[in-house]
């Protein structure tokens, strides 16, 4: 048993394989419940990476815009995970970075264009989610309050407080009962669909904005971030052995508050993809639990800007597809994606030993086997 | 007697907001207790709502809804145990799952169903825990000053769950601390190696556990479909299961603690929709949100040791390893 646990399996097993495997089990349970109520899933799966995939009514457009929330929430979750934190509270903070859209657009969308409008957009959504995570970062690391049970409790706090601006301060200066007005359309970044006229192609109508290279971007920032620099190295050695950390002189709980704060930025950027650029106006619940959603594809993508990538295109297809299966299928909900989200997170996520611990197996038994034959051989 | 009457009438209302709370808080604190993390209340109650709603619908009698949101309950319990005991996974994630999936669910199955965007259909009365009349509450109510309308209004006229919730608190309160199970179940969540070395089964007593969680579970989703409202609706439970967790911590994981959080709890949300539009003299209107948002916020500041300190049993959210 000891030499079996010496000897890893190897990569492509760990971080391919295996999530494939526990993701084909997720869709299959979610199949019997197609089945269940009485329609058939290949069908129903060929529709979904139909509508997913089709170029004709925005269907590609749509599912990398669904796929660039996902990424930033992602992003956020993984960034918590690897100094051992779970962020559940991505969903509030996304919310109370939607205020910081509101403020900046509706001072300053009559006298700014959209090139300072932008910037100014993803620094206040930065800072409204780092605000609304370095909050819970700090009861953790200072009055050892648990992240798991503050980040709940601020969601709820985020939904209060947002339904109060939107509702007193927001809607009155134009706008629904619960909305505000929509942003001057000078002041908004323009969609795929209103650039690729100029660009010299034809696109149809989608929420796609270039928010989505701000999100690669960010991937790409992360990455350094984790594997390349002095704070990266930390955050992962709090995640690994907070106490081996504080031997190494590393300050564990600088390293909570300020890791919280990146992850609360990142979840904030949501807000600046979809109530800024997608939606051009602040309505109310607009996080519509793509902020939860960031676990799953942070569970799936193993914490991993790339697996972060591949996920959250996966759940924006499965998003698009599911609005455009309710068109063909009418008796299956468009909430259908959320059961496969649960699915895939307790998969991934709580069942993990399931799949993992025989299919690692497998392969250290036979990494072992090999070893022995080359010894055997040498001799 | 006016005033008097619109606070009996507050006060029912607390009661009845404060039940399906009790109920998730008391699961709660079972599977805390034995050293199982229970994010999944929520999930457990709005499918348990669902399930009972829809067998009372079929059947035509809200008991075999009952025992069919209890049925629901525990098999989402067994899930959570056998993530948690078994595979020793992680218990926050698994609870999350259990929420997505009973989101998820519920209106899938409601919408292929009922084809009503996810509701189930409108429930008659012969279908629903309905209220009760205490003996005697008419006369004293009439003829007895204060006291009658108290009694009336507050403590009669409540449908049978209320009842039993309050029951299930004294219950509970006496499994804990006056059973052998009780103390097994506290013992595992403190000093899980101390139980197995007398000979006692962890997982056993976790397994239990869940499942107690999930039969009250069951209880708190179907007072709310099938006693409180008179159909199932899209995420109906809307936070309940997170603030009966808030009532579990703000308790301090004790029966008698719990309560008294369930009560403040239900009266303030009794209270939210009582205050819209009313001017209160020297402070002006209240926004409601403010009384949505208190339960979290004080939680918050009791988990952070401003006012008293909560003290989570030592094993919680971590898995039992048997030692070799």
């Amino acid at each position: 048993m000891s030499q079996l646990a010496a000897v890893e399996s190897p990569r492509w097993v760990r971080i391919g394989l295996i999530p494939l495997l526990q993701l084909v089990l997720a869709l299959a349970v979610s199949s019997l419940v197609v089945l269940m109520i009485g329609e058939d899933p290949i069908r129903a799966f060929k529709i979904m990476i139909h509508g997913a995939i089709s170029t004709e009514f925005g269907g590609l457009s749509n599912t990398l815009y669904y796929a660039t929330n996902f990424i930033f929430t992602g992003l956020a979750v993984a960034v918590a995970f690897h100094a051992g934190l779970f962020n559940i509270g991505g969903e509030g903070q996304a919310y109370v970075a939607g205020l910081a859209v509101a403020l900046v657009c509706l001072t300053l969308d009559s006298t700014l264009n959209v090139w300072f409008i932008a910037p100014l957009v993803v620094i206040g959504c930065a800072a409204f989610g780092a605000l609304w995570g370095v909050i819970p970062g700090y009861l953790q690391a200072k009055r050892g309050s648990h992240i798991v049970v503050t980040t709940i409790m601020f969601n709820f706090i985020a939904t209060a407080l947002m339904s109060y601006a939107l509702v007193v301060w927001i809607s009155p200066l134009g706008g629904n009962s619960t909305d505000s007005r929509y942003w001057a359309s000078d002041a908004v970044i323009p969609k795929v669909h209103e650039l690729a006229p100029s660009l010299g192609f034809e696109a149809s109508f989608s929420l796609l904005s270039p928010v989505l290279l701000v999100a690669l971007a960010c991937c790409a920032l992360v990455w350094i971030l984790i594997w390349r620099t002095r704070l990266g190295f930390a955050i992962r050695t709090v995640g690994s052995n907070p106490n081996a950390a504080t031997y190494a002189g590393i300050n564990a709980n600088r390293v909570i508050i300020i890791t919280m704060a990146i992850s609360g930025a990142l979840a904030g950027m949501m807000a600046f993809n979809e109530a800024y650029a997608a939606q051009g106006r602040l309505i109310l619940n607009f996080t519509s639990g793509f902020g939860f959603m960031g676990i799953a594809v942070a569970l799936m993508g193993r914490n991993h800007p790339f697996g972060i990538v591949l996920a959250a295109l996966l759940f924006g297809a499965l998003y698009q597809g599911g609005t455009e299966l309710q068109f063909e299928i009418p008796s299956i909900s468009p909430q259908m994606v959320l059961v496969i989200q649960g699915l895939v997170v307790f998969f991934t996520g709580a069942l993990d030993r399931l799949i993992r611990e025989p299919v690692e197996a497998v392969f250290q038994r036979r990494a072992i086997a090999n070893a022995n034959a080359a010894v055997a051989g040498g001799n | 007697m006016d005033m008097f009457d619109q606070l009996f009438s507050l006060l029912g209302a607390s009661i009845r907001m404060a039940t399906p709370l009790i109920f998730a808080a008391m699961a709660g604190i079972y599977s805390e207790r034995s050293g199982i993390v229970d994010i999944g209340l929520e999930g457990k109650m709005l499918f348990g709502a669902f399930a009972a709603a829809v067998v009372s619908f079929e059947t035509g009698n809200p008991f075999f809804g009952l025992l069919g949101g209890i049925a629901i309950c525990i098999l989402l319990s067994l899930m959570h145990g056998f993530a948690s005991v078994k595979m020793r996974g992680d218990q926050v994630i698994s609870g999350l799952a259990v929420n997505f999936l009973a989101s998820g669910l519920t209106v899938t199955l409601g919408h292929a169903w009922y084809s009503q965007g996810g509701l189930t259909p409108a429930l008659t009365n012969a279908q629903r825990f309905t209220g009760i009349t205490l003996p005697g509450a008419e006369w004293l109510g009439e003829n007895i000053p204060v006291i009658g309308p108290l009694y009336e209004q507050v403590i009669s006229g409540h449908n049978i769950l209320v009842y039993v919730a309050f029951g299930v608190v004294a219950l509970t309160y006496w499994v804990l601390f006056n059973t052998r199970f009780g103390l097994r179940l506290r013992a595992t969540g403190e000093e899980p190696n101390a139980v197995d070395s007398a000979g006692i089964s962890v997982a056993w007593v976790r397994y239990r556990a869940v499942i107690i969680a999930g039969v009250l579970c069951g209880f708190a989703g179907t007072y709310l479909s099938i006693a409180q409202n008179a159909a199932f609706q899209r995420e109906m439970t809307s936070g309940r299961g997170y603030i009966a967790l808030a009532a579990v911590i703000f308790g301090k994981w004790h029966p008698r603690g719990a309560l008294a959080a369930c009560l403040l709890f239900g009266f303030l949300q009794a209270l939210e929709t009582r205050v819209q539009n009313v001017e209160i003299p020297m402070i002006g209107e209240l926004p409601s949100q403010l009384f949505s948002a208190i339960p979290y916020i004080i939680t918050v500041v009791l988990l952070a040791g401003f006012i008293g300190k909560a003290i989570a049993p030592k094993a919680v959210g971590v898995p039992y390893v048997k030692e070799r």
